[in-house]
């Protein structure tokens, strides 16, 4: 285990949709600092074991803590209490998300769309928000795109406005939920370069992913997820090149 | 399908004729559009049954068309004007802003938001407008004094013409409201939570700015609805447009020529309203292909 503190604790979360259990009981520890790849069949909870991480999906039991936070829900003896709305948004401030479909705001600009947190949810002056805008747009190499709208950038730009649009809130931990997986394959490298400079500058990341290679490439933790649990966890040059799971072994054999 | 927009095809002349084509000799066969005799003769009916109604109206002295000029500009046709185009001002903004709150109940997790809202818009749209009217019209036989005033005191006319038109409007501005929150994609919604906005600010910066751009085309066909809708108002003798050209031909006598001046007035204003629609479709397309 990492001497490092926990940036998330995840103990024992169940969640079903109806009668499909979906998470079955899942535990998981990420240290701050490192990056933990997600890795596993389709259906089998991946997504919504990430949503349950800053609390658009509910539990129904289970705690999900981040920086020694519980995430969602307060606890008063052997219960949990849902929190109220504010204080959930006021977490999810410090927990930034990349969705698949980047879901930025199209009918603001680039740089409306990475100003309207910090402005709104941070109490930001515009200003001093629009100035981290365009540092942190210079960083993810979009600088000369503020002033566009979304729908005019091709779909990588538009992943990279979405990664520092989450950025801008300065989270303590980023989520990625296939980051890549709706991108030409032309324009996955860039956004994967993205993510590997943030994960070069210590932020802890949590990345649901397909791309076996980059997993190889950050990850600290590679997680691999089948049918609602985490069968096995570990770093990337054993669970990959050396997994110990059968399951494992049968889902490599088929996406590499 | 007309055949005017057949095409024909582009064929050089210098091209060979095709491979498996029946022999041409040296060009290639031309092509040429069929003539819709049978459109064209109807075209010709209908143009001559325009011709003879334009004849008939403009040679109908009964239509007193120097009476229409001479009132159209006349302070009591003026007032009555204004008055309704203040009523269907106030009448759109508050009816789309309690439409906004019915949608937005209607969308609720709350079943008893969600009951209530659908409850208001079945009984309102169920209702005719002139019917609502009345009621609000007559309500001081249910309640003599409201709020320590007398009823007909506190509910003027006016004040019950922008109190019925407004509850009517909701009803059916709050299922316009609604679809046009449903269009937008429920990605922006969670985008917004993880981004820490709340419930209002989602809805006011993400999700409504969005919607806007399925609300505007039905609103405006509402807006121009409501423009007309506001006649009725002139049954509980409201100086509206309709009910002061009234007074002027209860007095007068020439219907027709006051009701074309009230006519002439509708048709002017909802043809502004058109063109005013269609620059507001324009800013809400802002951020979508092919707009600026
Ligand atoms: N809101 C929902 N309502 C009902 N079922 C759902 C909902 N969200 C997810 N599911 C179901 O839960 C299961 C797990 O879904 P999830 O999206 O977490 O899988 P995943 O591992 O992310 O898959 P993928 O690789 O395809 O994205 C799937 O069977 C899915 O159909
Ligand atoms: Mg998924």
């Amino acid at each position: 285990m990492s001497p490092q503190p926990a940036m998330v604790e995840v103990r024992a979360v169940h969640k079903s949709f109806g009668p499909l259990d979906v998470l079955k009981g899942v535990d998981l520890r990420v240290a701050a600092g490192e990056v933990t790849v997600v890795i596993g069949p389709s259906g089998s909870g991946k997504s919504t074991l990430l949503r349950t991480l800053n609390h658009l999906e509910k539990v129904d039991s289970g705690t999900v803590a981040v920086d020694g936070t519980l995430i969602g829900y307060r606890r008063s003896g052997d219960r949990l209490y849902e929190l109220r709305e504010r204080e959930i948004l006021r977490q999810r401030t410090r927990i930034g998300f990349v969705f698949q479909d980047f879901h930025l705001f199209p009918h603001l600009t680039v740089v409306e769309n990475l100003t309207e947190a910090p402005v709104s949810a941070l109490g930001r002056s515009r200003k001093a928000a629009t100035a981290t805008a365009l540092a942190l747009l210079d960083r993810v190499g979009l600088a000369d795109k503020a002033d566009a709208y979304p729908r005019q950038l091709s779909g990588g730009q538009q992943q990279r406005v979405a990664i520092a649009r989450a950025l801008a809130l300065e989270p303590k931990l980023l989520l990625f939920d296939e980051p890549t997986s709706a991108l030409d394959p032309e324009l996955v490298g860039e956004v994967l370069d993205v993510i590997k400079d943030l994960a070069r500058r210590g932020t802890t990341m949590i990345v649901v992913t397909h791309e076996i290679g980059f997993a190889r490439e950050v990850a600290d933790t590679v997680v691999f997820m089948a049918d609602g649990r985490i069968v096995e966890q570990g770093p990337p040059g054993q669970l990959l090149d050396a997994p110990r799971e059968a399951r494992t072994r049968a889902f490599l054999a088929k996406v590499l | 399908m007309p055949s005017g927009t057949l095409r024909t095809p582009a064929v050089p002349s210098s091209a060979p004729p095709p491979a498996d084509g029946p022999p041409t000799g040296a060009a290639p066969p031309r092509v040429v559009a069929r003539r819709p005799l049978g459109q064209w003769a109807a075209a010709a009916v209908v143009l001559v049954l325009l011709g003879l109604v334009l004849r008939s109206v403009a040679g109908n002295d009964a239509f007193r068309w120097d009476l229409v000029a001479a009132y159209f500009l006349t302070t009591p046709v003026l007032n009555g004007l204004l008055l309704t185009l203040g009523l269907t001002a106030a009448v759109l903004v508050l009816g789309f802003a309690l439409g906004t709150l019915l949608a937005t109940m209607r969308l609720a997790a709350n079943p008893v938001l969600r009951g209530v809202s659908a409850g208001y818009i079945w009984l309102f749209r169920s209702v005719p407008i002139l019917v609502q009217l009345l009621f609000w019209f007559n309500i001081g036989a249910l309640y003599p004094t409201l709020l320590g005033v007398r009823t007909v005191h506190l509910l003027a006319p006016p004040v019950i013409a922008v109190l019925g038109l407004t509850l009517h409007e909701a009803a059916y501005a709050a299922e316009v409201v609604r679809a046009g929150i449903l269009s937008v994609d429920r990605g922006q919604t969670e985008a917004a939570q993880s981004l820490g906005l709340g419930r209002w600010r989602r809805l006011r910066r993400i999700v409504l700015p969005q919607a806007m751009r399925s609300i505007v085309p039905p609103a405006g066909n509402m807006l121009i609805g409501t423009l007309k809708g506001t006649s009725v108002v002139s049954m509980i003798a409201v100086n509206d447009l309709l009910y002061s050209v009234q007074l002027i031909y209860h007095r007068t006598y020439q219907v027709i020529p006051m009701l074309m001046v009230a006519t002439v007035w509708y048709v002017i204003i909802t043809s502004l309203l058109s063109v005013g629609q269609h620059y507001v479709e324009r800013r809400y397309a802002r951020g979508t292909a092919g707009a600026r």
